[in-house]
């Protein structure tokens, strides 16, 4: 189609994704700036997009002070407990749907996905009520609990997507060996479909890692609060310390923008083929 | 769906292998079902119930009061107020996200040089924890350092520095710019899938006749996108009107609750007075709220999906 665009045109698309760029980078990219920038630089009036003295105080700021290691590790053991548990019970479910018959699963896989539309405030309180009758209040089980429950309705809408891609003619020649359903969705489903896992992990990941409602409601103290619970209480008593809040975003955000630019093609495409399939 | 229906009839065990499929399937469920209903259908239900009694964490009082907390509610401005914001917030969001992201998707259809990584960095903004970007927004919207009234001023626009979120006049825009910010880019990711499902045969008949990209956008690519439209749109607004972190944290719902919204004002009622009974009434009244939105789309998408065929 190129052939039939004007030079007008063609100077309209390259503004346009250079405008997307700037939109989706820059106000990362100046974070990341603020983070090795001097306070006083900072307020000097005159900003730099080079940080000139360049400083490492407020990474020392964020993990001698604050203590960001604990609201990290807090965030690794929920995430990926969280990330595990939802894998399993959604490939359970998301094959179910897919491969044994079940009646009406369409009305079924609709009712799981909008139950990931709830207003999660209408949750919280009676939430908060059971964890506080079992004892369950600071703890990470209940967070990870929760967090199972909030992200399974994605991953078994997209594990299932996938699974209805494999061929049918896998499962019956199985069958006719002798294979077993269990033996089915381990043995020969899952292997096959590895890359799908993959993304649905790192959805499921990225929903606990990012959730802050539950976790702040259900935990009291850094002994088990996570990332953004502690992001948000990042405050000194007379200003608001923000070359320590851009070191701390740095640190929960990059590794998780790294992620998702490796997985890049296999998350859009996770993402969209239920809108897709339609 | 049809032919979804058909290929799983090929699967389709026989009779006599029937029963252990069918117990099967129930075993295999029975974890996702387990989970759903704990953590989502049963609180639903128990704050319907809550909303129906005067409990309090402070007095320890737990007693049936009928519909008192939805006659206060009612007359309370405060709830209002945030309803009001709240509804705001979600029109003004998602009707910039969509409009802006079907720009955006637009111009990610044409080829270009680097199009792959437009596409990579428009996922940053939406893998960013919401809290962390309520803080960056903080930062980059501040009275005093921020770097957008620098660039303002210096390009002439504004004559003194705006105190953006610290002001009752400017603050929801704030926090509408922000939540713009991080969702556009995905909304555009979704719609460009949509776009990219238009035959471009059917495109490049149209230009053959001489139709002009706007006429062919207007008439091909928008109706035919219409039913992703209204469904990104429906799962946005949803969305959005739940929104919680990005004020929590930037805001906290003031100055002078001009941005209070119903997710902070519910979460203050419980977990700040501690009165779950009148905190259950404003959270199940923003449930129903958020039932009729999803109905009057729902509606409306059914008779679009009519009108085409």
């Amino acid at each position: 189609m190129n052939d039939t665009r004007s030079p007008l045109q063609t100077i309209v698309i390259y503004l346009g994704a250079l405008l997307i760029l700037v939109w989706s980078g820059g106000p990362f990219i100046w974070q990341f700036s603020t983070s090795f920038q001097l306070d006083k630089a900072l307020t000097s009036g005159s900003p730099s997009l080079i940080p000139d003295p360049f400083t490492l105080e407020h990474y020392y700021n964020a993990f001698v002070e604050k203590e960001l290691h604990r609201y990290v590790w807090n965030s690794m053991v929920v995430s990926l407990a969280t990330t595990f548990l939802c894998l399993f019970v959604g490939s359970l479910a998301a094959f179910a749907l897919s491969r044994l018959n079940v009646k009406g699963r369409f009305g079924i896989l609709m009712v799981i996905l909008s139950v990931s539309m709830f207003p999660q405030i209408a949750l919280v309180g009676p939430l908060y009520l059971v964890a506080t009758n079992l004892g369950l209040l600071d703890t990470y089980t209940a967070l990870i609990i929760t967090y199972l429950a909030l992200g399974l309705p994605l991953v078994t809408w997209v594990l299932f997507g996938y699974f209805e891609t494999l061929p049918r003619e896998i499962d019956e020649a199985a069958r006719m060996d002798g294979v077993s359903i269990p033996g089915l969705l381990w043995h020969i489903i899952l292997p096959m479909s590895l890359p799908s896992l993959v993304t649905t992990g790192l959805l499921a990941f990225i929903t606990a890692w990012n959730e802050f409602l539950f976790a702040l409601a259900f935990t009291s103290n850094i002994d088990r609060q996570t990332i953004p619970v502690g992001i948000a209480n990042f405050t000194n008593l007379y200003y608001v310390p923000w070359g320590d809040i851009a070191a701390a975003s740095a640190v929960v955000t990059v590794p998780l923008i790294v992620l998702v630019l490796f997985f890049q093609r296999h998350i859009i495409e996770g993402l969209t083929q239920g809108g897709v399939k339609e | 769906m049809s032919a979804a229906a058909t290929v799983s009839g090929i699967g389709r065990p026989r009779l006599g292998k029937a029963l252990p499929g069918a117990l099967w399937a129930l075993l295999l469920l029975t974890p996702a079902f387990v989970s759903l209903a704990s953590v989502s259908f049963y609180p639903i239900v128990n704050g319907l119930y809550l909303s129906l009694t005067n409990t309090s964490l402070i007095t320890q009082e737990n007693e049936f009061s009928g519909f008192a907390n939805y006659v206060q509610l009612w007359g309370d401005a405060q709830f209002w107020n945030a309803w009001w914001h709240t509804m705001w917030f979600t029109a003004a969001s998602t009707i910039l996200e969509t409009v802006i992201g079907l720009g955006m998707a637009l111009i990610l259809c044409e080829a270009f040089k680097g199009r792959g990584l437009v596409r990579a960095a428009m996922l940053v903004p939406w893998a960013m924890p919401t809290v962390v970007t309520s803080k960056m927004f903080g930062w980059l919207f501040d009275g005093q350092n921020g770097i957008i009234n620098y660039i303002l001023l210096h390009a002439g626009l504004i004559d003194q520095n705006i105190n953006w979120y610290g002001s009752p006049d400017t603050a929801m825009t704030t926090i509408i710019i922000a939540d713009v910010w991080k969702t556009t880019p995905f909304m555009a990711l979704l719609l460009l899938t949509g776009l990219q499902t238009v035959p471009n045969s059917l495109i490049e008949a149209a230009r053959m006749d001489g139709a002009k990209g706007w006429i062919t956008f207007w008439h091909i690519r928008l109706p035919l996108l219409m039913p992703t439209l209204l469904i990104a749109g429906l799962f946005r607004a949803l969305d959005a009107f739940r929104v919680f972190d990005l004020v929590y944290v930037l805001t906290g719902g003031g100055p002078a609750d001009s941005t209070e919204t119903l997710s902070t004002l519910s979460y203050k009622v419980l977990f700040s007075t501690l009165q779950f009974g009148y905190g259950s009434a404003v959270s199940t009244a923003m449930f129903v709220t958020e039932g009729i939105i999803a109905l009057i789309f729902c509606l409306y998408l059914i008779r679009q999906i009519r009108r085409a065929q």
